[in-house]
């Protein structure tokens, strides 16, 4: 299957030729499929922001390209412009973005910027209210009036509204509270059952990631250093830490367990875990 | 990028400007600019230059610096010179053509008056270069400070400056990050007709204002907490003194106005 995003020896330095030049990223080659749920996990400053921009095409690589569908992004403008569309990207703490007069505005913003039409455009607003939970009547509030939680989700819905094929989050949870959290990773799952759309997504929640993505990628110092399933990286739980990163809790509540000398095998996810005790529960009984 | 503005900006070093009291530097630039304003003559503007190369030299600041900051007064530089060619009559008439007139009188004004509006501009930026901007307000409240007698807020002032200058770098910081996030969203700042443009700054300014005034608010409480309540019964933790190279520093200032002054006398 061909990749939908491709990424070839990506390289970006910011402030290059003077005193404070900085290198972000450093030679990063990976592919990602068509609906597959990818987790970006690096240590702050590892250059995990800086690589979600280059995918589409805010920032221009300093060496390097990103394919986007076999096509070179930065090939030609209207590539590079259809790719910000194709690709969406919300920032951190995206609420801080929003300045329409109404939640119905702000969404349309995205949209009316592709030049659709206004029936194609109330088409998009209120689907994308509908996957991250806005109801009819919030539409036409001012989107100050609401809270943290909810300008969250009008931010989100700004960029699900453009229909990206891909859409990336820069730690889309970060100070929410439990329940705002897992409603919007609930958002993003709905958006991408609905739409088989790809997603990435930037978290320092291990136990999110753990959960949710199909692939980790993990980035250390401008480098990517894993590419593998959330399984087989947080195998190398001492890596891990040592970039300043850990193992999910439930992980490592396992991992101590067999060191005491219980068989049980490596577990990333409450649901694992549970079904690992109920095993050992039953083989209990049955001896 | 936004980032590269250097309109003022400080460049930390270590040289004998550097170090001088922030007063005497404050008090050192209006000596300067009286002096450039007494010179009149090719021989005063002279004796600027040397003076103002001088301070360059030791203050350690890259020339090329300087010569950048210079850029953006490009057209007010041109603005000047030209009226000043147009509009002054004196010496020979070199082009007489419908109404505009070059004399040599007015060449020779123009170029003076680009010197001057430079040297006056090389040294204030001098001045923002060599002093952090903390210091510059704790100087200028300083100097001031006679003021508070006639009961104007000197500490107010000097803090709401200070304030001011602090947020210079976080609002431009936030100014990228919303233009990236609205770029994301498919807004276009650089095509279009000027009201197309203007039209699209909105989704900027917006969210800007609106995190200024959030933050504006946050720093009032961060202060209240820590019990701020203006200038009254306040102490510095680093003290004003002059020392021994801001007397220097004087001499130097005086000197320079009595040269000029004496330069002037001689009709130079």
């Amino acid at each position: 299957m061909e990749p939908i995003l491709e990424v070839k020896d990506l390289s970006y330095i910011y402030s290059a030729g003077t005193p404070f030049e900085h290198k972000a990223l450093d030679q990063i080659s990976f592919r990602i499929h068509r609906g597959e749920f990818i987790g970006v996990i690096g240590h702050t400053g590892s250059g995990k922001s800086t690589l979600m921009q280059q995918l589409n095409g805010l920032l221009k690589p300093t060496a390097g390209t990103v394919l986007l569908d076999g096509r070179d992004i930065w090939s030609d403008k209207q590539l590079t412009r259809q790719a910000r569309f194709r690709v969406g990207l919300v920032f951190q703490y995206p609420e801080y973005q929003l300045f329409e007069e109404t939640v119905y505005k702000d969404i349309a913003f995205g949209p009316r910027n592709m030049g659709l039409d206004e029936g194609e455009v109330d088409r998009r607003v209120r689907e994308a209210a509908g996957f991250v939970g806005l109801t009819e009547e919030q539409l036409q509030v001012s989107p100050f009036d609401l809270s943290g939680g909810q300008k969250r989700r009008v931010a989100i819905a700004g960029v699900i509204a453009m229909e990206p094929e891909v859409l990336i989050l820069d730690e889309p949870t970060a100070g929410l509270d439990p329940l705002g959290r897992s409603e919007i990773l609930g958002n993003i799952n709905a958006y991408r059952r609905a739409k088989n759309a790809t997603i990435m997504m930037v978290s320092h929640s291990m136990e999110d990631v753990a959960r949710l993505t199909d692939r980790l990628l993990v980035l250390n110092g401008a480098n990517l250093v894993m590419d593998a399933p959330p399984e087989q990286v947080f195998t190398r739980a001492e890596e891990l830490v040592d970039m300043g990163l850990s193992i999910p809790q439930v992980t490592q509540v396992f991992l101590h367990l067999k060191k005491m000398g219980l068989d049980v095998d490596k577990v990333y996810t409450i649901d694992q875990a549970a079904e690992q005790m109920m095993r050992f529960k039953g083989g209990n009984a049955h001896a | 990028m936004l980032k590269d503005i250097t309109l003022g900006q400080y460049f930390p070093g270590n040289s004998v400007i550097h170090r001088l009291d922030p007063r005497t530097k404050l008090i050192m630039v209006v000596v300067y600019i009286v002096a450039l304003f007494m010179a009149q003559s090719w021989v005063g503007y002279g004796l600027m230059f040397l003076f103002l190369a001088w301070v360059v030299c030791i203050s350690t600041i890259p020339p090329k610096a300087i010569l950048r900051g210079l850029k953006p007064l490009v057209m007010i530089l041109i603005f000047t010179a030209v009226l000043n060619l147009f509009f002054t009559r004196e010496g020979t008439v070199l082009v007489d053509v419908w109404i505009i007139t070059i004399t040599t009188g007015g060449i020779n004004r123009a170029l003076m008056m680009m010197a001057r509006i430079l040297m006056l501009i090389c040294g204030t930026f001098l001045l923002t270069y060599t002093t952090s901007p903390i210091a510059l307000t704790d100087g200028l409240e300083s100097l001031l400070g006679p003021l508070k007698a006639l009961k104007v807020p000197v500490h107010e002032l000097t803090m709401m400056m200070c304030i001011a200058l602090r947020f210079i770098p976080t609002l431009i910081e936030e100014t990228d990050k919303i233009m990236s996030a609205q770029k994301a969203r498919g807004a276009d700042f650089e095509n279009g007709s000027l009201i197309q443009r203007a039209k699209a700054l909105i989704p900027i300014l917006v969210p800007l204002f609106i995190s200024a005034f959030r933050r504006a608010d946050e720093l009032a409480t961060a202060m209240e907490c820590r019990c701020y309540q203006g200038g009254e019964g306040r102490t510095k933790m680093k003290l004003l003194r002059y020392r021994r190279p801001d007397f220097a520093a004087f001499g130097c200032g005086a000197a320079l106005v009595c040269a000029v002054a004496v330069l002037r006398c001689f009709g130079l």
